[in-house]
């Protein structure tokens, strides 16, 4: 009998309860989530609509500000300094991406091999680098670049070679790369590592009594179903890209290349800040932050993975 | 990490061995992977160790002494990088344990209360809170920097510690974890055992769920306090006081003033030799409390 009258009582209190309380626990992240992301962004959307024009005219006329339409998109886009910037951007990103997850998957799976030496250490010392701001890990590379006080440089003098400087030249892109890298190789190899430890293990067992070895089981088996999490850490490392600005700032009193705009985001500071042109630099953060958002719904869409659950 | 490490049958090995597969090939098999990884072991703390190394020298052994071999500066250089700016290191340092610390704690709070709410509620809205906290997640965080500095210096928040710390206090991604962690860690049958107990929804997420989703909050607060620690744009954009920054733009601008003048270089390097340490040491003691496959375990569903 119980059976039958309780679920009602249950179901009632679950409806009465169920709206009050997940609001309130809402509250504060939905407070700060619209005072910290929704009014900056409409608010940056605003003033990218907006600039100085003059009115009334003649040699008397006075700046103010006013609408302007799609003024600051066309002058950003038009602009070749934004164009170099995001092709120096695009170079940096197809050198970093990669590797950073090529790597991170390698010592994935590497770790997970059965019968490995050192397994535990090497993990933990590829995981450091997590801990190191990237302000710091820009000063330590910098200092390893830089020819007066690099150890390769110091190699090469004794052996009669001249110091090698990858500061300048074409060295620079890989070296600001290789910053970004071995920062982020050791928190992408975790995240795949655990997922790779998520598997259960009798999946591989049956192929290895088929007689797979484990390069075949790490390419036909492990590969696939961590897919979601390199498309996830894939992801990271896009968006990780596009809002590249602190590693070559800090490198920018050791090398005279990395000009005030070598990347947009160094460059919407300057337009914001030296150069005050507010809502050029709105419209700049809005089309990179639209840009993201597009280039990410594009990789979530082809590898249709549901990589975040709720589909 | 450990408690996440599950041991493979022991079975497999014996199978293995077996197998009719001559046995060296599978010793060389482990051998290769062994070595790729001491080398990728290498690459990460070469750079720690050289600025520990660099740490100890002074500024005329740092640029004449081969770079590996410790120097005899360490004392002379500690006591110049805590002199420097009538202690501004040890103030910048201070800051950064207040922005982080706060930050994430309060962070984690947020994230967990919401992350909570998400999961195990079902109310109107949900998925387009969902969403919003899914955008957030995928928007650069970085290029909101700058209009939110515009909106703080209009409410005069600009250049307080406040205009820091509370846009760190929003983290979708720590949102996500922690709807993640509470659709695992939390089953419905206990909530409604302790409702039908009398435990009001107040009283059944602090005394139940909070504490079955302590370890996905010690993950959120790693991941959040780390990330703090490590931001730069933020406070590069709000402060303008010196004596308010975090190690990250202390630091950076010890070197932007240093360029040229050695005796500023030994002083980053120390600096940033200082800087390093505790976040190591807290990352190597606190790892077994990570918890990052709930990264990859929200990818599940």
């Amino acid at each position: 009998m119980s059976a039958v009258t309780d679920p009602p009582t249950l179901a009632y209190r679950r409806a009465r309860r169920r709206w009050g309380a997940p609001f309130l626990f809402l509250l504060p992240a939905a407070l700060l989530f619209v005072a910290f992301l929704a009014i900056p962004i409409g608010y940056a959307i605003y003033l990218s609509f907006r600039g100085m024009r003059m009115a009334g005219g003649g040699p008397f006329g006075v700046r103010q500000e006013t609408w302007v339409g799609l003024d600051n998109y066309v002058a950003a886009f038009t602009d070749p300094e934004l164009l170099a910037g995001l092709g120096r951007l695009a170079i940096y990103g197809i050198i970093a991406v990669p590797l950073t997850l090529g790597l991170a998957l390698t010592f994935a799976l590497l770790l997970d091999l059965p019968r490995v030496r050192g397994a535990r250490f090497s993990r933990t010392a590829i995981f450091i680098p997590y801990a190191v701001p990237g302000v710091v890990a820009t000063l330590l590379w910098g200092f390893l670049y830089l020819p007066s006080t690099s150890p390769g440089t110091w190699v090469l003098e004794r052996v009669g070679l001249g110091g090698l400087d990858v500061l300048h030249g074409p060295m620079l892109f890989p070296a600001v790369a290789n910053i970004a890298i071995w920062g982020g190789v050791g928190f992408n190899m975790i995240i795949l590592y655990t997922s790779l430890r998520g598997i259960p293990a009798d999946v591989y067992e049956a192929a290895r009594l088929d007689g797979a070895s484990e390069w075949d089981i790490a390419y036909r088996i492990k590969i696939p179903l961590v897919a979601p999490a390199l498309v996830l850490t894939g992801l990271f490392a896009l968006i990780g890209t596009l809002q590249v600005y602190g590693e070559p700032t800090t490198l920018r009193p050791m090398t005279s290349e990395i000009s005030q705009t070598w990347v947009p985001l160094m460059m919407i500071y300057r337009d914001a800040f030296t150069r005050d042109n507010l809502s050029l630099a709105a419209a700049s953060s809005v089309a990179l932050a639209l840009g993201t958002l597009v280039v990410s719904v594009i990789l979530l869409r082809l590898t249709q993975k549901r990589s975040f659950g709720e589909s | 990490m450990s408690t996440v490490t599950t041991p493979r049958p022991a079975g497999v090995r014996r199978l293995a061995a077996d197998r009719p597969r001559p046995r060296p090939a599978s010793r060389r098999g482990a051998i290769l992977p062994s070595v790729v990884l001491v080398l990728g072991a290498l690459y990460c703390l070469v750079p720690v160790v050289w600025v520990l190394v660099a740490s100890t020298k002074s500024s005329s052994e740092l640029f004449s002494t081969f770079t590996f071999l410790p120097g005899t500066g360490l004392v002379e250089n500690l006591g110049d990088l805590f002199a420097y700016g009538d202690g501004q290191y040890a103030q910048w340092a201070l800051n950064s344990l207040v922005f982080a610390g706060v930050g994430a704690v309060a962070c984690t709070l947020v994230s967990t209360m919401a992350g909570y709410a998400l999961a195990k509620y079902d109310f109107p809205g949900r998925q387009v809170a969902f969403y919003a906290i899914l955008g957030g997640v995928l928007l650069p965080g970085i290029t909101l920097a700058i209009p939110q500095y515009l909106l703080m210096s209009k409410i005069g928040l600009a250049g307080t510690y406040w205009s820091v710390l509370l846009p760190c206090l929003i983290s979708p991604f720590g949102i996500f974890l922690a709807r993640v962690y509470a659709v695992s860690a939390v089953p419905t049958e206990t909530m409604e055992a302790a409702r039908i107990d009398g435990a009001n929804d107040a009283r059944v997420f602090v005394s139940v769920a909070l504490p079955m989703m302590v370890p996905g909050m010690v993950t959120i607060f790693l991941l959040q306090f780390v990330g703090i620690w490590n931001n730069f744009l933020l406070p590069f954009i709000m402060l303008s006081d010196e004596r308010m920054y975090p190690l990250t733009v202390g630091l950076y601008t010890l070197l932007s003033k240093g360029s040229g003048t050695p005796s500023l270089y030994s002083l980053a390097i120390i600096g940033s030799a200082v800087a390093i340490i505790p976040l190591v040491a807290m990352m190597l003691v606190l790892q077994r409390y990570w918890r990052l496959d709930l990264i990859s375990g929200g990818l599940k569903g």
